[in-house]
């Protein structure tokens, strides 16, 4: 008898154990959000999810926060970094469970204004709203949804063309090519020298679609892509012009062996194929020479082989000049956040922090007066070409709702794998986003 | 152990404790003690399989993007949807394609190589641990390893063959990494099987004339039965939820030529943020997945377990 109760008594505490080892997690963060202002004193933790994770923004930013918290010292600054991927499914868990970080990355647009509308993310409108004039205004735009501001931007890149110098030589090439016609041209000129003109990761999708994208902001325009994004006119014959211009490049068989099954980073992806020399351009945004250099022995890349133009102008398209593909990061404070992640946020983004971010060459801040800290001369050029330029068109899968987005990266690559008709790419997109995504 | 039987079994146990009030006290301790040591299995079992379970069925009626309230009820929508998208119905046909070259390929294999390393043979120890090693890794390293090394400039990739990029080969490509990774499992099942074979058997059979064809054909492979029934079972369900080393060999491409369900579901629910729809998707694999099994057991494996399910012991 006796021995039967202590049996009981252990099996209890051990499902007792279980069952609170598998209960809901600390929400030690969300407790004091609605009261006190950034200097209230009271100790409060802050959730900070970024994707910056590798050095040296990593150590920056990690130096950013211990600075921060030095000086408020109620404050504790929770950091977790994660993978561009592995990020978007653990945002998608958290946000499902209706616990989002109190800030955490963002590139705005078509995803965040579903989270704004899931009531998500918090209205920043008003905190923000004394200092926000200090950043590019492009960049800040992407964070609003309508006229309230729901993030913060810190960097804002655009996609264009690297490539490099010795391959271009090695082909006769002087310049780099100004319009789509002499673009095309100088693909021929390559091919001939026996060169791999262009790489990309079409196992990735996304790579194709930065050639699909560029090319309907020059040929069908950013208007026609702004009224396509509200009714789904994809199908307009801008867009289809625009797949045919694509079609024609992929008709001259440009691209590395076996592109449809590379990705985009690694050494066996697009990046790798560029670090190798294997191939003499890559339409890529910013943050395409750091992958460059990291699938290098050297670490180095190509040095001072590499150079970079902005995607060429196609006679005869609506597009103008000054009008670029592009995007950047952000960070969106979560529905629970406290006021002093605002307040932590605003130091991340001022200049103090942003030139320290700046002068590891792998982002273009955002802050008036930052830019000077940028002295990698291809960055300072892509840098040049956004004070340049009049209009900005975010990445297609972030402006348009997800599926939308998702939409046109499959259509797409059906039209490199050479499995569809340029009309037939612009129905499929089309029926996707009059379907409501 | 049933009531006592008769006078005389109740007299050979009085001296000990078999008073009908101590028994019955005693008997639901035991229960008690049962339930507490359930308890915790059972609580996991519920909170982490039987909710989802039921969740998932819940949003498949939904149209739902993952992050607002459920409202948007579509009723059988989702389920109409997928079976009419040829990008699914594609998705079905190669997990019935790979189910198909496993049990033609993959398990006749599994089984000859059993054959070989069950003979007396040198060395068989160690083409045992070879022959099962690949088990052992993960998917996501197996299918790196074999990633670079099908890459155009890879050890496989000089044949001048694109073994991912072209739609019409990448699903067989990826079957036969499959297939190098689990045969090593079946193999190891078959070895357990040949080995509860009496040998007296086959040489008895031998004795008599039988040619070796005919000693496998009416010995081995009859007594192989049950073993062979049970690696057809996993190896079908495993067919069907077939996602890991897919999803990071080729993600399902180029142009879904390698989609499985399991992909097509992550695919929707995560890349998309289509919950709903993605969740009716899962459903049709759950039903699929459930019906198979419980016909297999039913009909196939029936003579298998009988007594092992169906009976509480005595």
């Amino acid at each position: 008898m006796v021995k039967s109760i202590r049996w009981a008594l252990a099996a209890a505490a051990a499902a007792a154990l279980l069952v609170a080892g598998c209960g809901g997690g600390d929400d030690s963060s969300s407790k004091s959000s609605s009261s006190g202002t950034p200097s209230s004193g009271k100790p409060v933790t802050i959730n900070w999810w970024h994707i910056a994770n590798t050095d040296p923004l990593k150590t920056v930013w990690k130096q950013a926060a211990d600075e921060y918290m030095k000086a408020h010292p109620n404050v504790t600054i929770k950091i977790t970094v994660l993978e561009n991927e592995a990020f978007k499914a653990k945002l998608t868990t958290n946000m499902q469970a209706g616990n989002p970080p109190d800030i955490f990355q963002s590139w705005g647009g078509g995803t965040l204004k579903e989270q704004a509308d899931a009531s998500l993310v918090q209205d920043v409108t008003k905190p923000t709203s004394s200092w926000i004039g200090t950043l590019n205004p492009a960049a800040v735009g992407l964070y609003k949804v309508g006229d309230k501001q729901y993030g913060v931007p810190y960097n804002l890149g655009m996609v264009g063309v690297w490539y490099n110098k010795a391959l271009f030589k090695k082909a006769g090439i002087d310049a780099p090519p100004a319009t789509w016609t002499d673009f095309l041209a100088d693909v021929k000129k390559l091919k001939d020298a026996g060169i791999t003109p262009i790489a990309v990761g079409e196992k990735d999708k996304w790579p194709g679609m930065f050639w699909w994208a560029n090319l309907s902001l020059r040929v069908a325009g950013k208007d026609a892509m702004a009224k396509a994004g509200e009714d789904g006119s994809f199908d307009s014959p801008g867009f289809v012009k625009a797949g045919e211009e694509l079609k024609k490049l992929i008709d001259m068989q440009p691209f590395q062996k076996s592109f449809l099954a590379a990705p985009w980073p690694g050494a066996t992806g697009e990046a790798g194929t560029m670090a190798k020399q294997g191939a003499a351009m890559d339409l890529m945004g910013q943050w395409a020479p750091n992958e460059f250099n990291a699938n290098t022995k050297d670490k180095k890349g190509l040095g001072d082989d590499l150079g970079w133009f902005p995607f060429p102008q196609v006679e005869g398209g609506a597009g103008q000049e000054g009008e670029q593909f592009g995007g950047g990061d952000g960070f969106a404070i979560g529905s629970k956040a406290p006021p002093e992640a605002v307040d932590f946020v605003k130091f991340l983004v001022s200049p103090e922090i942003a030139n320290k971010a700046g002068a590891t060459g792998t982002i273009l801040p955002v802050a008036k007066g930052t830019e000077s800290s940028v002295t990698d001369p291809n960055m300072k050029q892509v840098l040049d070409t956004r004070a340049q330029s009049t209009f900005v068109q975010l990445y297609l899968d972030q402006a348009y709702a997800p599926a939308v987005g998702q939409a046109v990266n499959d259509a797409v690559q059906t039209l490199f794998a050479g499995k569809a008709s340029p009309q037939d790419v612009a129905s499929k997109i089309a029926d996707a986003a009059k379907s409501g995504g | 152990m049933p009531p006592s039987q008769g006078d005389s079994a109740t007299l050979v146990r009085a001296g000990r404790t078999t008073r009908p009030a101590v028994r019955r006290r005693r008997g639901r301790g035991r229960l008690a003690t049962i339930a507490l040591f359930l308890a915790p299995a059972l609580v996991l079992y519920l909170l982490l399989v039987v909710f989802p379970l039921f969740q998932v069925i819940r949003y498949s009626g939904y149209k739902w993007n993952g992050l607002g309230p459920l409202d948007d009820f579509v009723g059988l929508d989702n389920f109409k949807r997928a079976l009419s998208d040829d990008v699914f119905r594609g998705a079905l046909k190669h997990n019935a394609i790979i189910i198909g070259l496993s049990l033609v390929v993959q398990l006749p294999f599994a089984l000859g190589v059993a054959m070989l390393v069950n003979s007396r043979l040198k060395g068989r120890a160690l083409l045992r641990l070879l022959f099962f090693a690949p088990f052992v890794l993960s998917e996501v390293i197996t299918a790196v390893v074999f990633n670079l090394m099908l890459q155009p400039d890879g050890v496989l990739g000089g044949l001048n063959v694109d073994w991912l990029g072209d739609t019409s080969l990448v699903l067989y490509t990826c079957f036969v990494v499959i297939s190098w990774k689990y045969f090593g499992f079946h193999m190891i099942i078959y070895l357990a099987g040949l080995q509860q074979i009496p040998r007296e058997l086959e040489e008895a059979a031998l004795i008599d004339g039988a040619r070796h064809w005919e000693v496998f054909r009416y010995i081995t492979l009859p007594l192989l039965g049950p073993t062979i029934r049970i690696s057809v079972f996993l190896s079908i369900i495993g067919a069907l939820q077939v996602f890991d080393l897919v999803w990071v060999m080729t993600g399902g491409g180029p142009v879904n030529a390698s989609n499985t369900m399991a992909i097509y579901v992550i695919d929707w629910g995560f890349k998309r943020f289509q919950f709903g729809y993605a969740s009716a998707v899962a459903v049709i694999m759950l039903v699929i997945s459930l019906v198979f099994a419980l016909l297999y057991q039913r009909f196939v494996l029936r003579r298998d377990i009988e007594g092992a399910l169906t009976t509480m012991g005595t």
